[in-house]
């Protein structure tokens, strides 16, 4: 067992795990923020991206030791004071969701893709999306959404 | 009047609050209190015999709680999984429908095959002690290819099914056909085949089971599309326990695409492991598990001939069909590539006569069923690369082709040579309007500017036609299937005026919860916010049929507005009471109930709340606001219209482009367009990913698959797929209240055949799905 | 996931000095850690460099970059020392993986997994570049020995690789359309010493395709390369693509990289 601290979602969270530990277990499983999900065994689908010192970062493919220290943000912690982030709302706004499951890998990773091209083409909002497989939308509203937050971030 | 948020409008979905937020509840994100978990040692070849198991080792690793194999859910007098639709083959005799153990007993069929259970306080230790069980296998050459597996002297995989056979199926007028063949002026012939898909709905299948001994209750959590079918098979023919004993609970499900229809061994197994070891048991597969696992859907070889008069008029359609069914008949696999195949290959064309004859067989592969489509994207397929070829042979532009062969607006309702009753349509209105859309005429100058840059540019049509809403009893019944295909409703006023709907619907990313408040909405003026939508729990909701086949608004939508006819019924009783006028003279609308000719009125909300105090009230009448309904549909319903796509191919490397697709959809009265867009959207990127990138490969000696993983399984990403441009036309479906006829489908079934006939009009010769880059390559550089 | 213990040194030496027979180096973990979640590798301990400073970073002298090996993807593609140096470099970088891997992946990490069909080595072929490891300073073709091998001694470690600035260069990838790694991909470089095209994805290790060096420095223009083919035995082929193909796409995406080497 390892000790390990970080801040996840603002607040300091300390555990002791295995080694072999996933970051995305020690998310799902011992801070029971399952909105992180796990849709792959080979780091393909993006499910479960999560942003770690604000880089977006498929957290089945790190483990919670390495994430010692640092800042860890979830689904859970991109609505602040209860307002829904700008790219959440827009996905809303645009039906970029339908079963919903891709989703929190999805908006995690474009709001990483909107802070590094704040005012992203349709084509690098696809190029940039290259990490995360959705099944359901076919990607048509995924790509309004985020032009359409981009727009809303200042872009 | 219209109503805020009422039907036809884009009403943003209820349920994406929570998706969005990360506070979904998806079956993995569920546990219990001592829970176990559950890991299944799988077969690593595709055909064996089990000579012996060794458990020893494995049952004293760390951890273990137990470990279970075939011979244990046999002794424990637990059923075999079934197929619930009996298809009669042409010489009258039934399928073969081989025994389909949860876990194996005698021989494992193929790669992943289900060999034992194992239980341990971790799931880390439950592998860590399936690596110590010694399976003794006497390995046997498998078969993975259909059409291998159908000729003498291929390895045999059943006892139970000579040759490999599960039917020789036949459908329409041998004769007839026969005889338009002899006179037809033109015969063209296409060679096609249809590629196995892994339906890959993102949140992959999982299962928790719970037993309380006090109640003998066991309840299920599963990734269902339809947990009332499953728990009916699981008591009636499994015998894991009667229905009154087992709760099915399907929660936020994370799409299923089919793939979630049907009764697994994995599902079925951990809910009965529960009760043998008394303890909350959890499985959740992987996405390697999912690859080998979940049903796979299409795979048909095709050959087919269409016969033309000198007018370029259609005379005759004759169609051959192989089929693979896998290593085992799954749940609704007989259907696919009969009665929802055979019956579509009319397609949207006045055919005098069609034949149509289907092999099924085993193959040492993953069992094949319904996928997005099921049995009509082949249909489709086949009609319409057929059509293409056919307007070639005769030096016919496609379109007109087609135009000269529709049916015609004013000739409903039409009776195809394939038992279907198509009700509604205008096709020739679907063709023009995405001609338009995608400025057809102007087709011939793209295609020069693209050659001048060294591109070559095709365009393809698909005029596609599906049966939904599945589907009348009385018919499918009459044609084997094991189940009626009515729905069920419930709507349930609350004492403070807000409802609940509780419907026999599954919503797995349709916007269920969304689309049936509107109705509610709309019809009895509740405002939106204060419907509940319940689906996906046995004890909760009445029996219920589930969804698939585009059929949840068309006959669950169709049975919630059974419910609400009720109430507005009741509620008028009462509204007349409370009024003092007689119940002939209260009229209604969006939840107004007044008295004619006077200003006299009362809201739905009023009403309800004297029904539940009701202090003053008609003395006949039972208090209480809440109706249900079940509604079984008069006949399937027509989705049908025109996709048409463009690429532009690099000859260099073969890659294709998809510079353009217009798509024009029938889909009868829409009640939320946002949504309906969105299913075609998904639809068509999945009908894309088959022609373009996906296909399951098995190795054909070893029976390995080598898509195991999205390594290897090419998923449609972002970059591969273009903005869809999407219009609809309306005519209404006469067979259902709501005058809905379903758009969940429609994208993958006409997208394949669209995409192919534009790489087919680029190329100037056939290939068959998926079209990757080297075969395109290839194609280019043959001869 | 097998158990494994987990170490985290602060400096090379003392990595070095952890690690057993048994155990791994940890660099991003893109490839690593996919690989023991499939229980397709096992390890006794992993020996986790995200914690050495020393190894992060890129430095350009006038002559050559320089990176170190727990430089992130991401950082040799934003780089404005790298665009400005090798603008080739930072675009092959920003092709690796998708936008998580390679905010995770480092360059040492990718080139001593030595992947048949990763970006890097090409660009370390194709450049020119030299690898220094703990022990030594070797030639990139020196580096690269075989599928999945390298010159690296168990207790060796890659500590930075420097790259001579050419006076052009361009990368192509073709990539697998399921997996997005290269399908192909050719680096072209012109430098002081000559043209080098370096052949990543194609074969079963990164390799020079010298016929095409031989046109390209009489004359460096796509067309010099018209009518090179490469033998398509020895190439790889699988289920995404036969040899020849291969043998296609090595001619198409070398000329794509001559044309866009700047």
């Amino acid at each position: 067992m390892t000790t390990v601290n970080m801040t996840v979602n603002g607040k300091k969270v300390s555990a002791d795990v295995a080694p072999n530990t996933l970051l995305v277990q020690f998310i799902r499983e011992n801070l029971r923020l399952t909105g992180t999900h796990v849709g792959c065994d080979t780091s393909q689908c993006g499910a479960c991206t999560v942003h770690v010192d604000g880089d977006s970062v498929k957290s089945c493919t790190m483990l919670a030791v390495q994430a010692d220290g640092a800042e860890v943000t979830t689904i859970e912690g991109l609505a602040k004071n209860g307002e829904l982030h700008p790219m959440q709302a827009a996905f809303k706004e645009n039906h970029g969701l339908q079963c919903g499951f891709c989703t929190p890998g999805m908006i995690m990773s474009a709001v990483d893709l909107v802070k590094r091209n704040p005012n992203p083409s349709e084509e690098t909002i696809r190029t940039e999306l290259e990490g995360n497989i959705c099944r359901c939308t076919g990607y048509h509203n995924i790509v309004k959404s985020v032009k359409a937050a981009a727009e809303n971030m200042g872009g | 009047m219209s109503v805020e948020n009422g039907i036809g409008a884009s009403v943003r979905r209820k349920e994406d609050q929570r998706f969005i937020t990360g506070n979904g509840h998806y079956l993995d994100d569920i546990n219990r209190v001592g829970q176990a978990y559950g890991y299944f040692l799988r077969s690593p070849y595709a055909f064996a015999k089990i000579k012996n198991i060794d458990l020893s080792a494995a049952k004293a690793a760390p951890g273990v709680v137990d470990i279970f194999t075939g011979a244990d859910m046999v002794a424990d007098g637990i059923g075999g999984l079934i197929c619930g639709w009996g298809i009669t083959s042409k010489d009258g005799s039934p399928h073969n429908a081989p025994p389909h153990n949860s876990l194996a007993v005698d021989a494992v069929r193929h790669v992943g095959d289900q060999v034992a259970f194992v239980i341990a306080e971790s799931l880390q230790q439950a592998k860590d002690a399936a690596e110590l069980i010694e399976v003794d296998y006497e390995v046997l050459t498998p078969v993975t290819n259909i059409s291998k597996a159908l000729d003498s002297g291929a390895p045999q995989i059943h006892d139970e099914a000579p040759g490999n056979l599960c039917y020789d199926w036949e459908l329409g007028d041998k004769a007839a056909v026969d005889a338009a063949f002899a006179n037809a002026a033109h015969v063209s012939k296409i060679d096609v085949v249809n590629n196995r898909l892994s339906p890959n709905p993102m949140e992959p299948r999982a299962a928790l089971g719970e037993y309380d001994a006090g109640s003998g209750e066991l309840t299920l959590h599963t990734t269902s599309q339809n947990p009332h079918v499953a728990r009916l098979i699981m008591s009636a023919f499994l015998g894991i326990a009667p229905e009154n004993k087992l709760r099915v609970i399907a929660p936020d499900v994370g799409g299923g695409f089919g793939s979630k229809i049907f009764v697994y061994a994995e599902e079925t197994t951990t809910i009965w492991a529960a009760r043998k070891i008394n303890r909350p048991v959890k499985w959740t597969a992987d996405r390697s598990e999912a690859f080998l696992t979940d049903a796979h859907g299409r795979d048909h070889v095709t050959h087919a001939e269409l016969a033309t008069d000198s007018d370029g008029k259609i005379l005759a359609f004759r169609v051959s069909t192989q089929a693979n069914m896998g290593a085992y008949l799954s749940t609704f696999a007989s259907a696919v590539p009969t009665y929802l195949y055979g019956t579509l290959l009319s397609g949207q064309y006045k055919i005098p006569s069609i034949y149509c004859e289907v092999q099924a067989g085993f193959t040492n592969t993953t069992p094949v069923d319904a996928y997005r489509g099921a049995g009509r994207p082949e249909a489709t397929y086949v009609v319409e690369r057929m059509m293409d070829t056919a307007a070639r042979d005769l030096k016919m532009d496609p379109t007109e082709f087609r135009l000269k062969n529709f049916i015609q607006p004013d000739a409903y309702p039409y009776e195809t040579p394939v038992i279907m009753t198509y009700d509604s349509g205008d096709y020739p209105l679907a063709m023009n309007m995405a001609k338009d859309m995608i400025d057809y005429n102007g087709f011939a100058a793209r295609k020069a500017q693209s050659e001048a840059n060294g591109k070559i540019r095709g365009i393809g049509v698909a005029a596609y036609i599906e049966a939904c809403g599945i589907a009348p009893s009385a018919a499918v019944g009459s044609l084997g299937a094991g189940v009626g295909l009515w729905e069920s409703a419930e709507v349930r006023f609350n004492p403070t005026g807000s409802v609940t709907v509780f419907t026999g619907s599954h919503s797995h990313g349709q916007g269920h919860e969304t689309t049936f408040a509107q109705i509610i909405s709309d019809k009895l003026g509740v405002p939106i916010e204060s419907v509940e939508v319940v689906h996906g729990d046995t004890s909760k909701v009445p029996f219920g049929m589930g969804t698939y086949g585009s059929r949840s608004l068309a006959v669950g939508g169709s049975a919630i507005v059974k419910a609400i006819d009720k109430i507005v019924e009741k509620s008028k009783k009462i509204a007349a009471h409370l009024m003092e006028a007689s119940v002939e003279d209260i009229e209604h609308e969006h939840g107004v109930f007044s008295v004619a000719g006077t200003d006299k009125k009362l809201t739905m909300g009023e009403i309800a709340f004297a029904a539940y105090v009701p202090h003053n009230y008609p003395a006949d009448l039972e208090p209480g606001m809440a109706e249900n309904a079940f509604y079984d549909p008069l006949n399937f319903t027509f989705p049908a219209g025109t996709h048409i796509a463009e690429v532009e191919i690099d000859p260099a490397t073969g890659v294709v482009d998809i510079v353009d697709w217009a798509a024009a959809d029938d889909f009868g009265n829409i009640i939320n367009p946002m949504i309906v867009e969105g299913q075609v959207h998904g639809g068509v990127a999945q009908g894309i990913g088959q022609a373009l990138l996906e296909g399951v490969v098995y190795d054909d000696e070893s029976g390995q698959l080598l898509t195991g993983s999205y390594m290897d399984y090419c998923m449609p990403r972002a970059d591969d797929l273009p903005s869809f441009r999407i219009a609809t036309t309306n005519t209404p479906c006469p067979s259902n209240p709501l005058g809905v006829k379903g758009c969940g489908e429609a994208g993958a079934i006409a997208a394949p055949a669209a995409l192919m006939n534009a790489i087919v009009n680029a190329l100037g010769k056939d290939i068959d799905m998926p079209a990757t880059p080297e075969k395109v390559w290839r194609a280019i550089n043959s001869n | 996931m097998y158990s494994f213990d987990y170490e985290r040194p602060s400096g090379v030496n003392e990595a070095v000095s952890a690690i057993g027979e048994d155990d791994k180096f940890l660099a991003g973990g893109q490839t690593l850690l996919p690989t023991l979640k499939l229980r397709l590798a096992q390890a006794g301990k992993l020996v986790d460099l995200g914690g050495i400073a020393e190894l992060k970073g890129i430095s350009v002298s006038g002559s050559e970059v320089s990176i170190g090996a727990m430089t992130r993807h991401v950082d040799v593609a934003n780089s404005a020392d790298v665009k400005s140096a090798i603008p080739a470099l930072s675009y092959l970088a920003s092709h690796i993986g998708d936008a998580q891997v390679r905010n995770r992946g480092t360059i040492g990490g990718s080139i001593s997994n030595n992947d048949p069909a990763a970006d890097y080595p090409a660009a370390l072929v194709g450049l020119g570049a030299t690898v220094h490891t703990n022990k030594r300073s070797l030639s990139a073709e020196d580096f690269f020995v075989d599928l999945f091998e390298t010159a690296l001694e168990e207790d060796e470690l890659v500590t930075k690789v420097t790259f001579p600035i050419p006076e052009k260069a361009g990368y192509a990838k073709f990539p697998n359309p399921a997996s997005r790694y290269a399908l192909t991909g050719v680096f072209v470089a012109k430098t002081a010493q000559g043209v080098r095209v370096a052949v990543t994805g194609a074969g079963p290790c990164v390799f020079r395709q010298t016929d095409m060096e031989a046109a390209l420095s009489s004359n460096f223009s796509a067309d010099a390369l018209s009518g090179i083919k490469t033998e398509a035995s020895g190439l790889s082929a699988d289920i995404h693509a036969s040899a020849d193909y291969r043998a296609n796409l090595i001619s198409v995406m070398a000329a794509r990289a001559v044309k866009a080497a700047s």
